[in-house]
């Protein structure tokens, strides 16, 4: 689990940094390095999909996949340290990614009405 | 030291009074026997700064009319009246400081100019010191008579250009007649200053003013280059007087002349007991440098290339600047710092070579030209020579009375010679003009250019010419030490009638014949005279293709300055000729420029000023010998070019031309110094420039363009990156994070 290791030795620096020593209480056989994996997970396929696909909205939606990896580390760290930043923080994240949902889908709709397609390859305008 | 200066002070006023003394006892001695004048300094009257206020009055008036688009004669009007202004101010100027004692020198001062005030330690002791240059006027006799010729002239040339510059009202004229005013005010300024830092200034002001008249027709590229030719030739001259002046003030301690003077003084006294030594070297350096000025200024060996191109010029200027005023501003140079000249051992000796030799180089160049205005030129620069050759010789006075007489008689010739160039269309080649005296309306020009030839020639007793290049000889060969420069000058007076009369005998008498130039003034004459195209309507109209073409005879201003011209120039011959130099004599000798008999070289070569010719008096001996030698000149002239001439084209003398060999042409194509000063000067300057134009082309342009050029070829590197494309950003993110991922896991492991 040499994930697992390292994650365990991330959150300790973390913890030491934030001078919050507080040890897990009541652990079940559920712990950190888990979700933190999960995490992991969801962010890689996440970020394949996105380097892999050229579907506009397939991309937008391994985008919002990534954005949610990082929602399950915040909610794992707070969970650990026992305070409630990390879930305050991803309630916020998930108002704004509804936010930029609906204004990605917006965009995407215009830009497929440009160009009646939804490749990603289509558009290089930004090409310098 | 201070001691020695009150014995040489002392020394000075005894031997001043002694002097005073006998030529008191003597009465009005003759010849150049007569005692130092004194000069004292008195303030002058003010009305005397009219005369340099006039002419500049005069341009700001022209620079008006040029703002204004005036399409009148009116600038020629506004500059002929403040021109006869400020001559009639001169004459009142003159009067009033004749009825003062000899030798006074009033300083009118007009306001200060330049002042500077510092200190500077002298032997240890801080002392405040001041540099003062105000614009104030230094009027001497010398000044007086520079003064009176010369806005006489000014005035006579400027009525004569408004008839003759007529072609160019509404375009040039105004132009014209500004810088023709500025002239006469920079003039003014350059004689009538009071320090050498204002002369400096009206020095230039006539360079600049030459330049702009030489330039005149500015779309001919001749004219342009002779105008840059000008201006350049005259800035290496000016180097030199500007170093002579900054010597002046090293040694002086003053530019101003009063203070030089008072100062020359001791050196003067010590001059007169013959001890050289009393004379530091440095004030012997100052004359070497002003001279230079001067044989710029003046067209002198070997600056004197640029007198002949100037010619370009309209003829009125010609006439005015570049014969009868600017150029002998060299001459009053040396006039007014003539003590500095009479301390130095080798400066005089100098000048007489200098002098000699352009008075003999330039005559044999004007034998064998064709172009009339041209040969003028090459008279003007002989004469000229003659004029520093005269001061060298040390007869100030015969040298002043030459530039006073040559002033008249050249500036006439010039004029006569501008008559015909205006009535032919531009022809001046002596080979396609004949008779032109004889044709009708043109007998004023002819009698005009007769007695400007016989001036110049020097014909015997009746014309002024001969009384001032007399005084000259005479000296020369009364002088011990300047045997050689008396015969060079001798042979050049011979050469002088001969080329003189060779324009005389070939274009204004002989049969009559003419070709018109290629220079179309307009349409105007044509109208004015109409179109005679019959047969035998117009005696002189011969061979001319250019049917239509008729001579355009001078009208009234043209003629009545010629007559005016030619009748002063009779008029001025008692002013040279009497008892040995007559008022010319009587205004240098209170002047600045008097001799006392005592030169610097004189006392070091043991020479005297009573050198016989083959056992006669030179001085009287000279009068006979010139007058032969100019008769000769002029019969010559009459065998070669008039006795059984037919044609405009051709006389005896080309029979003779094969005999001379190459030197003909040689002569003719000015000796080559002008290819030479090409090959030594401007080819090697073309070359440096050109080496260093591909220097700064290759390695300055190049470093520019390497650091224009790297900023660009980076960005181009780089540019491929943005390739607009979502997907290789997105790897280059992902890549990033990967990296991060391994430095982070590399330092935290």
């Amino acid at each position: 689990m040499a994930i697992g290791d390292m994650m365990m030795m991330g959150s300790g620096l973390m913890g030491s940094v934030l001078a919050q020593a507080a040890p897990p209480a009541a652990m079940s056989d559920v712990h950190l390095a888990h979700y933190l994996f999960v995490a992991c997970v969801m962010f890689v396929i996440g970020l394949i999909g996105f380097l892999t696909r050229r579907n506009l909205i397939i991309m937008f939606l391994c985008t919002d996949l990534m954005f949610q990896a990082a929602g399950v580390a915040l909610i794992a760290f707070s969970r650990y340290h026992l305070n409630h930043t990390g879930e305050t923080f991803t309630i916020v994240l998930i108002t704004v990614a509804a936010a930029e949902a609906a204004m990605a889908l917006a965009l995407v709709v215009l830009l497929f009405r440009k160009k009646e397609s939804l490749d990603a390859e289509e558009w290089t305008e930004l090409k310098g | 030291m201070m001691t020695l200066l009150t014995n040489t002070h002392g020394l000075m006023h005894a031997l001043s009074g002694a002097a005073l003394a006998v030529s008191d006892e003597a009465g009005h001695a003759a010849g150049h026997a007569s005692g130092p004048v004194a000069q004292t300094f008195a303030a002058g009257p003010m009305f005397g700064l009219l005369v340099v206020a006039l002419p500049l009055l005069a341009c700001i008036l022209c620079g008006l009319c040029a703002m204004g688009r005036v399409k009148t004669k009116l600038p020629a009007f506004l500059t002929v009246l403040c021109l006869a202004g400020s001559f009639l101010v001169t004459l009142a100027l003159y009067l009033q400081h004749h009825g003062q004692p000899a030798g006074t020198a009033w300083i009118i001062q007009g306001f200060e100019w330049i002042r500077l005030d510092y200190r500077q330690m002298v032997d240890s002791v801080v002392q405040s010191r001041s540099f003062i240059a105000n614009f104030g006027l230094y009027v001497d006799s010398l000044t007086c008579l520079w003064m009176l010729f010369v806005t006489g002239l000014a005035t006579l040339i400027a009525l004569y250009a408004s008839e003759y510059m007529s072609h160019d009202v509404g375009q040039g004229y105004n132009r014209f007649f500004a810088a023709f005013s500025l002239f006469v005010f920079s003039m003014a300024c350059l004689v009538m200053a009071d320090n050498l830092v204002l002369l400096y200034l009206g020095w230039e002001g006539v360079g600049l003013c030459s330049y702009l008249l030489i330039g005149y027709f500015y779309k001919k590229p001749s004219a342009v280059a002779a105008a840059k030719k000008a201006f350049i030739l005259n800035r290496i001259g000016d180097l030199g007087l500007a170093l002579g002046i900054m010597l002046c003030y090293v040694h002086f301690g003053s530019v101003e002349y009063k203070v030089i003077f008072e100062k020359c003084a001791p050196y003067m006294a010590s001059l007169a007991a013959g001890q050289l030594d009393q004379i530091p070297l440095i004030a012997q350096f100052i004359p070497l440098c002003l001279m230079i000025g001067a044989f710029g200024k003046s067209a002198q060996l070997p600056l004197y290339v640029w007198l002949p191109d100037a010619m370009e010029g309209p003829t009125p200027v010609s006439a005015l600047i570049h014969a009868a005023t600017m150029v002998t501003a060299g001459v009053f140079l040396i006039a007014r710092t003539y003590p500095l000249f009479l301390m130095s051992e080798y400066a005089l000796p100098i000048v007489a070579w200098v002098g000699a030799l352009t008075a003999l180089l330039a005559a044999t160049i004007g034998m064998a030209q064709f172009d009339i205005k041209r040969i003028m030129a090459y008279s003007t620069v002989s004469q000229l020579g003659y004029m520093f050759a005269g001061l060298a010789v040390l007869t100030s006075v015969g040298g002043a009375a030459h530039v006073f007489t040559h002033a008249f008689f050249k500036a006439m010739l010039f004029l006569a010679c501008g008559a015909v160039m205006h009535g032919f269309a531009g022809q001046l080649d002596l080979r396609k003009l004949s008779g032109v005296g004889s044709m009708p309306g043109w007998r004023v020009v002819g009698i005009a250019m007769l007695v400007g030839c016989l001036n110049l020639a020097g014909f015997p007793i009746i014309t002024a010419g001969f009384w001032s290049k007399d005084m000259i000889l005479g000296e020369a060969f009364a002088n011990s030490q300047m045997q050689a420069i008396g015969w060079i000058l001798l042979l050049t007076a011979g050469l002088t009638a001969y080329y003189t009369f060779r324009v005389y005998f070939r274009v204004f008498v002989g049969p009559k014949h003419y070709e018109p130039g290629d220079e179309h003034h307009g349409d105007d004459h044509g109208h004015d005279h109409g179109h005679g195209h019959a047969d035998g309507h117009d005696e002189g109209h011969q061979t001319s293709g250019k049917h239509g073409f008729h001579p355009h005879a001078p009208g009234w201003a043209i003629n009545t300055v010629l007559a005016t011209l030619a009748v002063a120039a009779f008029v001025i011959v008692p002013l040279v000729a009497l008892n040995h130099g007559g008022w010319v004599k009587d205004m240098v000798g209170a002047s600045s420029a008097q001799f006392n008999e005592k030169a610097a070289y004189l006392i070091a070569a043991k020479g005297d000023l009573h050198t016989k010719f083959f056992g006669f008096d030179a001085h009287k001996a000279m009068m006979v010998v010139s007058s032969i030698v100019g008769l000769i000149g002029i019969a010559v002239a009459f065998v070669l070019h008039y006795q059984g001439r037919t044609t405009a084209a051709t006389s005896k003398a080309d029979a003779l031309l094969p005999a001379f060999g190459p030197i003909a042409k040689w002569a003719q194509n000015k000796w080559y110094v002008d290819e030479f000063y090409n090959a030594i000067v401007r080819m090697p300057l073309l070359a440096l420039a050109q080496i260093f134009h591909w220097f700064d082309k290759l390695v300055i342009d190049g470093l520019v363009d390497f650091f224009g050029w790297t900023p660009r070829g980076l960005g181009g590197s780089l540019r491929p990156a943005q390739s607009g494309e979502m997907h290789t950003y997105a790897v280059g993110m992902a890549g990033g994070l990967a990296v991060m991922a391994v430095v982070v896991i590399v330092v935290l492991m």
